[in-house]
């Protein structure tokens, strides 16, 4: 039987409680991994092989937070991303909502727009296809 | 005083898991300090035992090419203490491995008997997306670590079938 997006919020919750040490009612979808939860480098890495190993799904490198758009130089003036770069990371990220990025698509806002819910929509999205 | 926490692995199963003792006496100038009357082996020490044992295992997976670094500590738990006299054995078992990191679930037993918990994870250091500035040579797998595999393999290749 599919998992209602509730059910998935619910198993999301639990793995960033684990990965983060975050208390549980810290962990609302609009809730930041950086800014409001404190996922640092390696933390993201640790709730991928949680969500991979919780969900059973394979997330390939890249594909959940795609870094690689972000750190390449050929998409990056600046600071901020070009047209380019911002469709890349538009076509990249289907399950992050990045309407406010694209005003100002500066690199360091990033982590305002990577949410918990980026995160159930991605596995929603994952489970689905 | 050498920074190697193991004695011998006793244990090698590559890309799956490990196990390696380490022997506690009181030859060990720290235990003096920690605590003077009352020696025992810090948890620190321990988790550092578990990252070399979990350490070497993960660097084999991938040949010893990758330099791999402690990156995060997910569980440390302690229900006892280490003393000297005693046997720590770390279990090691890799959870996930790929070519970015790796995350491990240990088990540490006090002559036989479970007495932590310790989940670690390791990064490969030069496959992280921004530039550490690490040296170009392997300096995680000194010959000390080396030694320490080798030795086993070469007393597993002596033990009759």
């Amino acid at each position: 039987m599919a998992l209602s997006r509730e059910d998935i919020f619910s198993r999301v919750k639990e793995v960033m409680v684990e990965a983060l040490g975050v208390d549980d009612d810290e962990v609302t979808e609009s809730a930041t991994l950086s800014g409001d939860l404190g996922a640092e480098s390696i933390d993201y890495l640790d709730i991928v092989f949680r969500l991979e190993r919780d969900f059973s799904i394979k997330i390939p490198r890249g594909e959940l937070f795609p870094d690689e758009v972000l750190n390449n130089p050929e998409y990056v003036d600046n600071g901020k991303l070009t047209d380019v770069g911002l469709k890349k990371l538009q076509e990249a990220m289907p399950h992050a909502d990045l309407s406010g990025f694209a005003s100002d698509p500066d690199v360091a806002r990033m982590p305002e727009f990577f949410t918990v819910g980026t995160i159930v929509n991605y596995v929603e999205r994952k489970l689905a296809a | 005083m050498r920074w190697i926490w193991i004695d011998a692995f006793t244990e090698f199963v590559p890309k799956e898991r490990a196990t390696a003792v380490k022997n506690v006496t009181l030859a060990e100038e720290y235990l003096h300090d920690h605590f003077p009357g009352y020696p025992v082996l810090p948890p620190s020490l321990m988790i550092e035992g578990m990252a070399q044992t979990a350490g070497i295992l993960v660097g084999e997976a991938a040949d010893f090419r990758e330099k791999v670094i402690l990156a995060k500590i997910r569980v440390a738990s302690f229900d006892d203490y280490p003393v000297p006299g005693d046997q720590v054995a770390y279990q090691a078992e890799i959870e996930h491995i790929d070519e970015a990191a790796a995350s491990i679930n240990g088990t540490i037993l006090r002559n036989g008997h479970k007495i932590g918990t310790v989940s670690l994870m390791f990064s490969h250091a030069d496959q992280a997306t921004v530039d550490l500035g690490l040296p170009e040579h392997n300096f995680v797998f000194n010959d000390q670590f080396m030694d320490l595999l080798n030795t086993y393999r070469i007393k597993a290749a002596a033990k009759p079938a």
